[in-house]
């Protein structure tokens, strides 16, 4: 797993590329609040690279999620794949999240 | 109905041996000659399962998993997790409920739900002092 953040103006892009497993979703999501705590902002999660996502993972986007409307943002989800949007349609977390084709179009909405 | 078993591997409970089980079922998957959907779906409930007895089968004193892969006649690929932990259906829990909105969202049960949603059969037995786990995905042709 490998993660990246850009500031782009309305939002902060965190990029997550590989696997988010039962190992690594501990990592991520301490990464996402960093982000959060950091920028008072909506955050996009670019999931273009990332090919594989458990339950543990979906766990730590609840939790970032949850922490965004507390403080009145919003988590969006751009370029997931397509078994990383079955994980999502199965989980409800679908209808949940924002979720977006494409990072450009996800700044977009923001 | 034959069924021929093609791989079985016995280690500790513990995720430092997630990969260890998780790379071989794979590889089996692999070779049956399913798509990389239905691998990453293999995968995934496979990865849920033993996250399940690695948390919740050994309250106590350490244990093992036992998983064995097979494949029948009818080309049905299955995964059997065996564990000696206490007596726990996963197919007992509550589903969750995928209708509510981010604040009332729990955390929990995912796994078990992901399990139920991705194979096509999951089953639950007890033999003597074992729980035994047994999912399966119907043939490689329909992929």
């Amino acid at each position: 797993m490998k993660m990246s953040t850009r500031n782009e103006s309305g939002a902060t892009v965190v990029s997550v590329k590989g696997k988010v497993d039962t190992v690594t979703a501990p990592e991520f999501g301490k990464y996402l609040n960093e982000q959060i705590s950091k920028n008072q902002n909506s955050l996009i999660v670019n999931m273009a690279e990332l090919y594989y996502m458990t339950s543990a993972g979906l766990r730590e986007i609840l939790g970032a999620g949850k922490e965004l409307k507390d403080k009145g943002h919003e988590i969006l989800l751009a370029g997931l794949q397509d078994n990383i949007r079955d994980v999502f349609q199965i989980s409800g977390f679908a209808s949940l999240f924002k979720i977006f084709d494409t990072e450009k179009s996800a700044l977009e909405q923001v | 109905m034959t069924v021929c078993l093609l791989l079985q591997i016995k280690l500790p409970a513990t995720l430092e041996n997630l990969a260890a089980f998780i790379e071989p079922v794979k590889s089996c998957a692999e070779k049956q000659g399913f798509s990389q959907k239905k691998i990453l779906q293999i995968e995934l409930a496979t990865e849920e399962i033993l996250v399940n007895i690695v948390n919740y089968a050994y309250q106590d004193h350490p244990g093992y998993v036992q998983i064995r892969c097979s494949v029948d006649d009818d080309k049905r690929f299955g995964i059997e997790f065996e564990d000696t932990g206490i007596p726990f259906d996963v197919l007992s829990l509550d589903t969750p409920d995928v209708t509510a909105g981010i604040s009332e969202r729990q955390f929990g049960g995912l796994g078990v739900f992901f399990v139920r949603k991705l194979m096509d059969d999951v089953r639950y037995y007890r033999k003597g002092d074992k729980n035994i786990l047994k999912i399966s995905m119907s043939g490689s042709a329909e992929t």
